[in-house]
């Protein structure tokens, strides 16, 4: 019997030793623990995918750094939880992420009954399909009786239910879970069309055994603003989410990037003097310290960087900026002032 | 003479037809008409099916080429497992630190075939354990000696199959007794306790309890505090299995006749010594055939952790396989897969058939 | 139970003994505190979830059950679109289930049986595949048996436009196993009933047979004129209407092929996974409850002159049932759990749909709450059914 005790005290011991996490409010739990756990894709090559040596890469992995780099001043600072679509607001909501960073479209029932607060939009997306070329369809609406691969539970199912029964066009819908389970059905031909944020489907072009078999249709069937967000309840953690996402853009309207913002720092210019903190004001504004915008542009960089980097024309995706070019640039990224 | 003899010989052969192959053959095969004709449909199927199959598996296969040469041959594909082995077997554990969790996983399996004899259950033993489950820790914590610390999101692939696994095992099986225990309790409370749970847990799938403990339970907790991922689905798998062996355990606590209890009760010993000397013994060991059987299905339902995002060694393989190089390897892979598992289980169930005849004292 | 109550003198001396020694009291005590503690566990639980809907104002309620599912559902036993509310959703996804699982239990039974006689044959060859069966279905975790079909369906068979064509009217290709069904006419109604009408009336054939039997000792081949009535008389109606033998026939239409009757690779791949893994089992049951039957009573019956066939139907059946049903019951509850893997490979059942539901609306305790409460409604049922056997089972034994 000797035996036994031994053995369920063992057992007993290293279940306690098994982290149970404890963190405050938001922002404070997060500077306790001493980094951000951020909720990623795991799945979608340049917003959230590790690469072949572990290491995760994407503009929404960025986003995060970015926020790491605000609050600790270190861009290191953020652990990576790759998530489902299904799980992703539920581990939001119970606090097992801070933030979540996967490519989330904001909308009002998401803001309102999953009680969370999207930021800044940091990809202006739309759904569309693609298609094998193979099978010469030219346009969405030549789609009648086609098999479609789609994400369940996510927006973009309801779109296309909604974009077919508009459009009084029958279709059989494939659902899987995972975004790369998904695509290797496509790539398979479990179906004949793969709908999904149009970026989304850039992504996955890009890994396809033949990238030039697969066309992307023109039709845009939806707004998919994305964004990051966070729970309900700590306003001054929201403030510097979104602050860390309107900084990048800042950055670059001001043409501040990670090359230049050193000798940035000896610039004349009140607005850029207050924006890198040589002026102090907006640190101690946002109780954060005074070179967090600076951090953030130093080390990760601006928003065109970031964005040329994981999604630009010369990575595998090959994206135009479009509608996330800066509003100079007849896009839609506009960032307040920083005073 | 000779030729008598020889005659005589002759004579004492028995028929040709019942010895030898040909006997066997006869026997074994061709006894009646209807077995005839099986065997010869069944050679027909068997002579169709295996030598495509083992020209696929064999002949055309490649074992070590690079991706692009696979598209190009009619055979199996094995090329997938060596190039992915280190991701499929550690998943995301930092490279060039495989050797610990190797070393853990080492240790655990040379624990349990050392602790296979039942003569070195001894409390030596128990220490034993414990030190090595510490030392298994610590090696895939690290922190000290110089190792770095590999968080445990970090831990995946078979480390983390072994690990659910393992500690499954091990937690449920004392729950489950008490759970057993207490359903026959006299305390109508208690009891009722433990029926509700039992038949709860056991009526629905443990994709639910899985769910549950993924995206539900931790909006029990009080605000701000989490409990590991991993944690949860290991107590969700701890939960699952300890239903079941109450169950078992029951049927082995039913089966032992009213008289060990009076007369253990004339002796003189309590309700717990009672239970500890003489019920459980006789009842555990009648029931370990469907205990190991529970135990087997734990271990295979580690996998389902898949749905619920844990990296164990069936979702490294997954994302193994999503990557577009192999896309098409599939095949190969699971049937890899599927042999790690087969030898696992079926090593637990050869030894729980020794382990039974071991300690059968019927006469 | 009885004899392990207390002693009945605790209460005579309760004055003389302090309560901890009185093991009447010590029993309430103790199972006051198990309550206390299990349901301040409870209350605890409830309040934190309480504190933490609200605090992030989270919607609760089944509300949501009225509202437009607005998703898609590819496989429906009932008329369903994406209009349609999340309750008939729901309901779609249990029926998924229940198709599955009805198919699978039926399926499961009859290979189960056959490899579970198999194992046990005289037959060298045929006992020792059997076992290599078991043994392989049985140690491979499910859900790796179900992602390796499923892969090969999709990987392994052609696309649509080069679907295989084994025989006129049937195709195999990455969308599934497609077949011409008969065009729908009267005579396919009439039939049916006549089916239904001629087993009822076997039922009570066999009734009146029993009866004679026990009355004049004369047996009465049921079973036989039964299947023969069942063949014969549909076949008979048919005939009557003018052998209609118009047929619907799968064409390639656009994108997929449409007419005919379409059975996806999800549904095969999930059937075929739940059917090999839970038959595996199901044999090793059958071979135990043959097993269980006496050497003797068969030889026995034999020297009482009873032919192989009626061995089987009045000696074996009738043991050898009574030591199969239940664990048999047991794992058909297993494969209707077990169906719920659908989920990993993407057949829209019950957990696949509340999945979805719980995604879109955000109320994962509601869904999660669904889920249990359909599965042990299944399991309940069949615990019922369990317990009328059992009892009808004891009646026989007397």
């Amino acid at each position: 019997m000797k035996f036994t005790k031994i053995m369920v005290l063992t057992i007993v011991i290293g279940l306690l030793l098994c982290t149970v996490a404890q963190a405050g409010k938001d922002l404070d739990g997060v500077r306790k623990k001493g980094f951000i756990q951020a909720g990623v894709n795991g799945g979608v090559f340049g917003f959230g995918m590790p690469d072949e040596k572990g290491v995760w890469r994407g503009l929404d992995v960025d986003t995060a750094r970015a926020v790491a780099a605000a609050i600790f001043g270190d861009a290191t600072k953020v652990k990576f939880t790759p998530l489902t679509a299904q799980q992703r607001f539920t581990a939001l909501q119970s606090g097992e992420i801070d933030i979540l960073t996967r490519n989330a479209t904001r909308t009002l029932s998401r803001e309102t009954q999953l009680g969370l607060n999207f930021v800044t939009v940091n990809y202006y997306d739309g759904q569309g399909f693609m298609v094998l070329k193979k099978l010469g369809v030219k346009s969405a609406k030549e789609l009648d009786g086609a098999t479609v691969c789609v994400l369940p539970g996510t927006t973009t199912e309801q779109n296309a239910a909604d974009y077919f029964r508009n459009q009084k066009m029958k279709w059989k819908p494939v659902v899987i879970e995972s975004t790369t389970e998904l695509s290797k059905a496509f790539f398979a031909g479990r179906c004949d069309v793969l709908t999904s944020d149009a970026s989304q489907l850039a992504g996955i072009r890009a890994v396809a055994p033949n990238p030039d078999d697969y066309t992307i249709l023109p039709e845009i069937i939806s707004k998919e603003p994305l964004a990051p967000a966070v729970r309900h309840g700590d306003d001054k953690f929201m403030d510097i989410v979104n602050f860390s996402v309107l900084a990048m853009i800042n950055a670059e309207e001001l043409g501040i990037t990670s090359k230049n913002v050193d000798q940035m720092l000896k610039s004349k210019n009140p607005i850029v003097q207050r924006f890198l903190g040589v002026s102090p004001g907006n640190g101690k504004a946002l109780g954060l310290d005074e070179k967090w915008a600076y951090n953030i542009i130093k080390q990760v960089g601006n928003y065109g960087e970031v964005f040329e980097r994981n999604i630009g024309v010369n990575t595998s995706l090959g994206l135009k900026r479009g509608l996330n070019a800066l509003w100079t640039d007849g896009g839609l990224m506009y960032s307040p002032p920083f005073k | 003479m000779t030729e008598l003899a020889a005659v005589r010989r002759e004579q004492l052969k028995p028929p040709v037809v019942d010895i030898g192959v040909i006997g066997w053959l006869h026997k074994n095969l061709f006894n009646t008409w209807y077995n005839s004709i099986l065997t010869v449909c069944m050679v027909v199927v068997l002579g169709l099916l295996l030598p495509p199959l083992f020209k696929w598996a064999f002949v055309d296969s490649v074992w070590y080429s690079s991706a692009e040469a696979c598209h190009d041959i009619d055979g199996a594909c094995w090329s997938v497992i060596p190039h992915n082995i280190r991701f499929i077997i550690f998943g995301f554990f930092p490279e060039g630190q495989e050797w610990r969790p190797a070393l853990a996983m080492f240790l655990l399996l040379a624990l349990v075939v050392y602790s296979r004899k039942r003569s070195r259950w001894q409390s030596s033993l128990g220490c034993l354990w414990a030190v090595s489950l510490t030392v298994m820790g610590v090696l895939m914590y690290g922190g000290i000696f110089g190792m770095p610390v590999v968080e445990t999101s970090q831990w995946s692939g078979l480390p983390l199959t072994l690990m659910l696994s393992f500690f499954g095992m091990v937690a449920a099986y004392p729950l489950g007794i008490m759970l057993a225990i207490g359903r026959r309790s006299r305390l109508p409370a208690i009891k009722s306790l433990c029926i509700v749970y039992i038949e709860m847990i056991r009526g629905v799938p443990l994709i639910s309890l899985l769910f549950m403990s993924s995206i539900m339970f931790p909006l029990f907790l009080p605000e701000g505090i989490s409990i590991n991922k991993v944690l949860r689905a290991q107590v969700a798998i701890i939960l699952f299995t300890a239903a079941y062996i109450a169950e078992v355990v029951r049927g082995g606590l039913q089966a032992m006749p009213r008289g060990q209890y009076e007369a253990a009760e004339s002796l003189g010993l309590t309700y717990n010594q009672t239970l500890r000397l003489i019920i459980l013994p006789q009842a555990l060991k009648i029931v370990i055939p469907p205990t190991v059987g529970i135990l087997l299905s734990a271990f295979k339902d580690t996998s389902l952790v898949v749905i619920i995002a844990l990296y164990d060694v069936l979702k490294t393989t997954k994302v193994t396989l999503s990557n577009p190089k192999w896309t098409g390897c599939s095949t190969e892979a699971y049937i890899f897969l599927a042999l790690l598992y087969f030898v696992f289980c079926y090593a637990m169930s050869s030894y729980s058939r020794r382990l039974e005849k071991e300690l059968d004292t019927s006469y | 139970m009885k004899s392990k109550n207390p002693p009945a003198s605790a209460g005579s001396q309760a004055s003389a003994i302090p309560f901890w020694r009185d093991a009447g009291k010590r029993a309430f005590i103790f199972q006051l505190a198990a309550l206390f503690t299990v349901g301040g566990l409870g209350y605890y639980l409830f309040s934190n979830t309480q504190a933490n809907l609200a605090r992030q104002s989270i919607a609760t309620g089944f509300d949501f059950l009225n509202k437009e599912a607005s998703f898609e559902i590819a496989e429906s036993l009932i008329g369903y679109s994406a209009a349609d509310t999340y309750a008939r959703a729901l309901l779609v996804g249990v029926l998924n289930t229940l198709k599955v699982a009805f198919i699978g239990i039926i399926l499961t039974t009859i290979l189960g049986t056959v490899i579970g006689v198999s194992r046990l044959s005289s037959n060298w060859l045929v006992s020792r595949l059997s076992a290599l069966f078991i043994e392989v279905m049985q140690n491979i975790p499910v859900l790796l048996q179900l992602f390796f079909w499923y892969a090969i369906f999709y990987e392994a068979f052609p696309a649509p436009q080069q679907a295989l064509n084994p025989i006129k009217g049937v195709f195999l290709c990455n969308r599934g196993l497609i077949f011409a069904i008969p065009e729908a006419h009267n005579a396919h109604t009439v039939m049916g009933w006549i089916l239904i009408a001629v087993l009822v009336g076997g039922w009570f054939l066999n009734r009146w047979a029993r009866r004679r039997q026990e009355a004049i000792g004369e047996s009465f081949p049921v079973l036989r004129v039964t299947l023969f009535m069942a063949l014969l008389l549909p076949l008979l109606a048919w005939v009557a209407y003018g052998t209609p033998t118009a047929m619907n026939m799968p064409e390639l239409r656009g994108f997929n092929f449409s007419g005919g009757l379409s059975v996806s690779p999800e549904f095969s791949a999930l059937l075929l996974g739940l059917v090999l893994y839970t038959s595996a089992f199901v044999a090793e049951i059958v071979r135990a409850g043959i097993q269980s039957i006496g050497r003797g009573q068969i030889e026995a019956a034999m020297a009482l002159g009873l032919r192989p066939g009626q061995i089987l139907q009045l000696v074996i059946l009738p043991q050898s049932l009574r030591v199969i049903i239940p664990p048999l019951t047991s794992q058909m509850l297993n494969l209707t759990k077990n169906s719920s893997l659908a989920v990993a490979i993407g057949y829209t059942d019950f957990v696949a749909v509340t999945n979805t539901t719980i995604n879109q609306t955000g109320q994962a305790i509601e869904g999660v709450a669904m889920i249990m409460a359909v599965y042990l409604l299944f399991s309940l049922s069949t615990s019922v059914f369990m317990n009328w056997y059992n009892k009808r089972m004891a009646l026989v034994e007397r």
